[in-house]
């Protein structure tokens, strides 16, 4: 689904959120989600990002602004009115009642007939493959098991939204991978809009139509994921998505897409100008480390800097070298082990180059390095 | 637990003090209690034991002093109003004080300390300031010698209790099982009865039990507040020692302690099942 043109299923309008008054944990978020639409939040703690899905669940009240949900303004509306899905991060199953159980409350306060409730549970519980689990309680369920219930309680009263706080924290790397591609899975299936909330990029990445990248109660990007990696917009988004190397420089002119940038070292590169302010200021270059040839021929590509080699780590498909350039010595090189690759040794000096489109001039930070 | 053998000196006199200690604390605590047991059987209207008693005689034994509390109109009296008045005692102090202590566990609960200390000070007030000053402000609002009057001062000695034992359970208490209930388009009151109440339970049953044996014992309160047409088991007891020494508050006493022994064990038993049911232990 397009993200321009569509009708806007959830949309926050300059909502705030503060707690105590002073500061703003949230700062004027816009955000328009279509129908159908898998939107993660991304970002690392204390960005806002789950303060904003408590805001849409009804569970936090926003300071300012409105949220809408399917074109209506759900601000005094309470969350048991809301009909939105939500899967917790802790799963909160009621531990006092068996799986069957916890899938039919709903249901119970929807007033739903005994037999429709029956179906129901049944055919969530077939969904996330527990049909035989029904009878259990919670406690006697592995991680995995009562994350797939938390799903189908999410999902058994057929709500339009579905709502994830971080719903895979818990497991384990092997169980949280074949899980980001059930819950895509089912939301291919059932076309439901799903707001998700992670830090993890990787999850992410995987799972997503749109990610909204959140730093300091902003969103400082939302693209879909190979824009986010490719395209970075800001300093924060470059480190925060992938590998990132940064260079630190200064302005020195500003053409057609194009800067002169100077580094501190003296060198001067050629890069995309993405957001760069005038002449004279300071600037973080991002460049992917997989986008970095070493010892290019001649003058093929426009940058070519020389970096002495700290260290190699043989990785099987790809040697990640890690050099000094430019006075980073944290300057990371994905060499990626073809037939015929350049040998490479550790305190060897070698040309590094890379196209100026790859390397995107953005806002000055001080901070991170490489992530 | 046999003593390891490294063991030096001091620590092995400490292993054995301690025990002793135990045992000094068990003989004062229970003896009296069991000893009343055999005396309520006494032939004769002594409070101690009689050579043929003492011979196994079974001369020496006798029910009569039950037979006398299960037909003295004072006595059967008493029973009905301990009941009546514990038991509206304990639903009182049982909704006010799960009430209090749900208000008091929220995270947006201003003065939460001085609540707490204000809920449970009749527990730490010495009882006879407590029935001083009942007895005074019931006597001016016409509370005085009525059972109403007995039963709101009951509940006020038995609500810290239920405070304290609910609390108690919402130490543990998943907050986003709230959230999760309300999500999935329960009601406020549907997620209080469906899903706060079930998990809370073992402390509120706990609670009640207390309030109920704080209102069941309790003599000071009642001697003050209540009169003879208010006169509870204990009330009747303290009277009948000073007035006329019958062995029957012994076969009352014997009675009392088996209630509470029945008492304690069900509502253990029902804790323990609804802590299973919570999911804590595996069932």
């Amino acid at each position: 689904m397009g993200q321009n043109g569509s009708e806007a299923f959830v949309r926050f309008e300059g909502v705030q959120k503060s707690y105590d008054g002073e500061t703003l944990v949230v700062k004027d978020l816009n955000l328009d989600i279509p129908k159908g639409e898998f939107v993660t939040m991304l970002g690392p703690s204390g960005s806002g990002k789950t303060t904003c899905l408590m805001m849409l669940a009804g569970f936090e009240p926003a300071t300012h602004g409105e949220i809408y949900l399917d074109g209506q303004p759900i601000n005094n509306v309470p969350p048991h009115k809301r009909e939105i899905g939500m899967v917790f991060q802790n799963y909160a199953l009621f531990p006092h009642m068996t799986v069957a159980e916890n899938l039919a409350f709903p249901l119970q306060v929807r007033r739903m007939s005994k037999a429709d409730i029956e179906t129901k549970v049944k055919r969530a519980l077939d969904m996330v493959e527990l049909g035989a689990f029904g009878g259990r309680r919670p406690a006697q369920l592995s991680g995995g098991q009562q994350q797939r219930v938390a799903v189908a309680r999410a999902l058994v009263f057929e709500p339009d939204l579905i709502l994830m706080d971080e719903p895979l924290g818990a497991l384990d790397k092997q169980l949280r991978e074949q899980m980001q591609y059930e819950i895509k899975h089912i939301h291919e299936s059932l076309e439901v809009t799903v707001v998700y909330v992670t830090h993890d990029q990787a999850e992410a990445l995987t799972m997503s139509n749109r990610i909204a990248v959140f730093n300091d109660g902003i969103i400082q990007q939302i693209s879909s994921p190979d824009t986010l990696y490719e395209a970075p917009e800001t300093s924060f988004v470059a480190h925060f998505i992938g590998e990132n190397n940064k260079l630190d420089g200064t302005i020195q002119s500003v053409g057609k897409g194009t800067c002169k940038v100077r580094l501190d070292t003296g060198e001067t590169v050629t890069a995309k100008a993405v957001n760069v302010k005038e002449k004279g200021s300071r600037t973080s270059m991002s460049l992917r480390p997989e986008r970095i040839v070493i010892n290019p021929k001649g003058k093929s590509v426009p940058n070519i800097l020389k970096g002495k080699i700290q260290e190699l780590i043989y990785l099987g498909d790809h040697i990640r070298t890690r050099m000094t350039v430019a006075g980073h010595d944290d300057f990371i090189v994905k060499i990626p082990n073809t037939f015929g690759h350049e040998p490479l040794a550790e305190g060897s000096t070698v040309n590094v180059g890379w196209e100026s489109e790859d390397c995107r001039a953005l806002d000055f930070t001080e901070a991170h390095g490489p992530g | 637990m046999a003593l390891p053998a490294h063991v030096e000196p001091l620590e092995r006199a400490w292993y054995y003090t301690f025990r002793v200690i135990c045992a000094l604390i068990f003989l004062f605590l229970i003896i009296p209690i069991l000893v009343v047991i055999p005396l309520s059987f006494n032939a004769l209207p002594y409070f101690t034991f009689t050579p043929e008693m003492l011979r196994f005689d079974p001369a020496g034994y006798s029910t009569k002093w039950y037979a006398d509390f299960f037909s003295n109109p004072n006595w059967q009296g008493a029973v009905r109003n301990s009941v009546i008045i514990a038991f509206f005692a304990t639903i009182i102090a049982t909704v006010l004080g799960t009430l209090a202590a749900l208000g008091l566990s929220r995270p947006e609960m201003p003065f939460k300390k001085a609540f707490m200390a204000l809920l449970i000070s009749p527990m730490i007030v010495p009882l006879i300031i407590s029935a001083a000053g009942m007895y005074f402000f019931y006597s001016r609002i016409g509370l005085a010698s009525t059972h109403i009057g007995v039963i709101i001062a009951h509940a006020a000695l038995g609500t810290p209790f239920v405070v304290i034992t609910v609390t108690a359970t919402l130490v543990g208490f998943d907050q986003s099982l709230i959230r999760a209930g309300l999500n999935l388009g329960g009601s406020p009151q549907t997620v209080f009865f469906k899903i706060i109440m079930p998990l809370i339970l073992p402390g509120v049953i706990s609670g009640a039990l207390f309030a109920f044996i704080t209102s069941f014992d309790e003599v000071v309160v009642v001697l003050f507040v209540g009169s003879y047409e208010q006169r509870t088991i204990p009330w009747a007891m303290f009277s009948g020692i000073r007035e006329q020494i019958s062995p029957t508050i012994l076969a009352v006493a014997t009675i009392l302690v088996l209630i509470s022994v029945l008492l304690l064990t069900t509502v253990e038993m029902l804790r323990r099942r609804s802590e299973r049911l919570r999911g804590l232990s595996p069932g």
